[in-house]
């Protein structure tokens, strides 16, 4: 099996979850779909939706709820699903 | 005047604004930065800066004690909190004043008051100034909403009594959408602003958004005349204008005239903004709302009047009287703003990041610039896209538009997209040029201008 990290786009504060009091997108050991929503990125008062660049399950998530991120930081780890690989 | 260390809490174009107000009064500038800000132009200008806190507003520009605390390590005498952020927070004028320091703005009664839409509605009422047709102050439930929407007529604006800035209003056609909407709005407001009190008010669909600036001391208030801000896209100002081609000077008159009606019978004391939509085809006015701080479009009055407001404002705030009575006030000329975000109009007005790799400003007769950047600042991507104001004076609205578009010309910028090349078609328009437009007007000429034509490779270069 493989793994595939997701970076960020641009920089921006990520969020885990739709609002403070929603459950988070995804946690470790969830399955996703290539195209779900992973998180949040703001940008200038701006949200943006980030999505799985691959299906499989979450292997870990490595920034918290609320980090600052730069371009190009790792947000989280997936095992790519066989059939994928 | 009754202070001499300001303490500016706030960043961006608007923090050097304030900046370069207090060194011409002879006041020591103490600009509040996040750790994100630190290398500002507002703090390379300022005579002192401090840090309040990590990058996130919430953390830094917006906390409070955070604010406090820097305060009174620095020894500041007043506080200017600009627009937006705290800039229209009660508690925060509130504490501003109990920590024994004067607040550039009005009194956090007023703020309260001014700020809460359907008490300012009341008050505008009672002081004989029209208002949209609309509930007379909240509504309960669905039930009482429908009956209110009888009298009010269809179609609606459901607003957030506590809202602004053009967030918390939602659109109801009839009454099934109406008694969709409102539950919706209601907790949307909760979330939102902690109020989830809503109120409403008869949606004019071809109106403009017409503005009078005062300026007032407690005692008495001059109004500086209107802008017209009809130009917005999702309720934000693109384009502002002073005077407004819309009115003639009967109409100009009534209208300035309610303003200042209205902050006299308040007792107000500052710089402040009455919002008004303008019917065109009845030429009524309705007053919707008062913004209590500085805006970012007062260029164009100050351009037009000869007054500075920044320095007229922290002036009344700090003690002196209005150094102006109304007859001094007269218009000369055009001006319009043209606001330069960190946005691609060709990309959905995605935020566009970077640093400034070369920069020159537009310079020559009727042209001034009002920015934060400088050749090597990289964008902080935590805060409003806003990066310059380019506010261009002519002796009329015809010339103002032409040197508007000789001005962009000289404009360039490096490094990231803006909306620049969106103003610079926006002033070729004939519409633009006619004065002919209305709220909505922005956004259907931009769905028509992206369904005509995919952006040329030219334009994506620009």
């Amino acid at each position: 099996m493989s793994q595939q990290t997701q970076q960020a786009p641009f920089p921006g504060v990520f969020y885990r979850r739709p609002s403070p009091e929603a459950e988070a997108f995804v946690s470790p050991g969830d399955s996703v779909q290539a195209g779900d929503t992973i998180g949040l990125l703001e940008v200038m008062k701006q949200f943006c939706e980030l999505k799985a660049e691959v299906t499989g399950q979450i292997a870990s998530i490595e920034v918290d709820d609320g980090d600052v991120l730069e371009a190009g930081q790792d947000i989280l780890v997936i095992d790519v699903s066989e059939g994928e690989a | 005047m009754n202070a001499t260390r300001l303490l500016i809490v706030n960043r961006g174009e608007i923090a050097v604004r304030v900046v370069r107000a207090a060194r011409e009064l002879g006041l020591t500038s103490i600009v509040t930065h996040s750790e994100a800000d630190a290398d500002s132009l507002a703090v390379k200008l300022a005579d002192e800066a401090v840090c309040i806190g990590p990058a996130q507003a919430a953390k830094s520009y917006l906390n409070i004690e955070a604010i406090l605390a820097a305060a009174r390590e620095v020894g500041a005498e007043a506080v200017h909190p600009g627009y937006g952020f705290l800039s229209e927070s009660a508690d925060f004028a509130r504490r501003v004043v109990e920590a024994g320091m004067i607040f550039v703005g009005p009194d956090a009664e007023l703020i309260e008051r001014m700020g809460n839409k359907a008490e300012a509605r009341r008050t505008a009422l009672v002081a004989g100034v029209p208002v949209v047709p609309g509930s007379p102050s909240a509504v309960a439930d669905v039930e009482e909403a429908v009956k209110v929407a009888l009298e009010v007529g269809y179609p609606l604006l459901i607003k957030a009594a506590a809202g602004g800035g053009g967030r918390g209003i939602r659109t109801a056609a009839d009454e099934a959408e109406l008694r969709a909407q409102l539950p919706l709005a209601q907790s949307e407001a909760r979330a939102a602003f902690g109020d989830d009190s809503v109120y409403l008010e008869r949606f004019i669909e071809r109106a403009r958004h017409i503005e009078v600036q005062i300026l007032a001391d407690g005692e008495r208030a001059v109004h500086l005349y209107e802008r017209e801000c009809s130009l917005q896209r999702r309720r934000q100002k693109v384009f502002e204008e002073s005077p407004s081609p819309a009115l003639d000077e009967a109409a100009r008159e009534r209208l300035c005239a309610s303003a200042v009606a209205l902050a006299e019978h308040v007792g107000y004391k500052a710089a402040g903004t009455l919002e008004y939509l303008y019917d065109d085809d009845s030429g009524e006015f309705f007053f919707i709302e008062m913004n209590t701080r500085i805006q970012v479009e007062h260029p164009v009055t100050e351009m037009i009047t000869g007054v500075d407001l920044v320095r007229a404002m922290l002036r009344v705030c700090l003690g002196e009287p209005l150094g102006v009575v109304q007859d001094d006030i007269a218009i000369r000329g055009w001006a319009v703003e043209m606001r330069i975000n960190a946005e691609d109009p060709d990309n959905g007005f995605f935020p566009s990041l970077g640093q400034v790799e070369r920069l020159t400003w537009p310079t020559g007769p009727g042209v001034r610039v009002d920015s934060a950047l400088y050749e090597g600042y990289r964008m902080p991507p935590f805060y409003d896209s806003l990066v310059a104001k380019l506010v261009v004076w002519d002796e009329d609205r015809a010339s103002a538009l032409v040197r508007a578009g000789r001005a962009l010309d000289e404009f360039t910028l490096e490094g990231f997209t803006t909306t620049a090349g969106l103003h610079r078609r926006l002033v070729e328009d004939q519409a633009v040029r006619r004065g002919d437009f209305h709220t909505g007007t922005l956004e259907l000429w931009l769905d028509t201008a992206s369904a005509a034509s995919a952006p040329s490779v030219q334009e994506q270069a620009s």
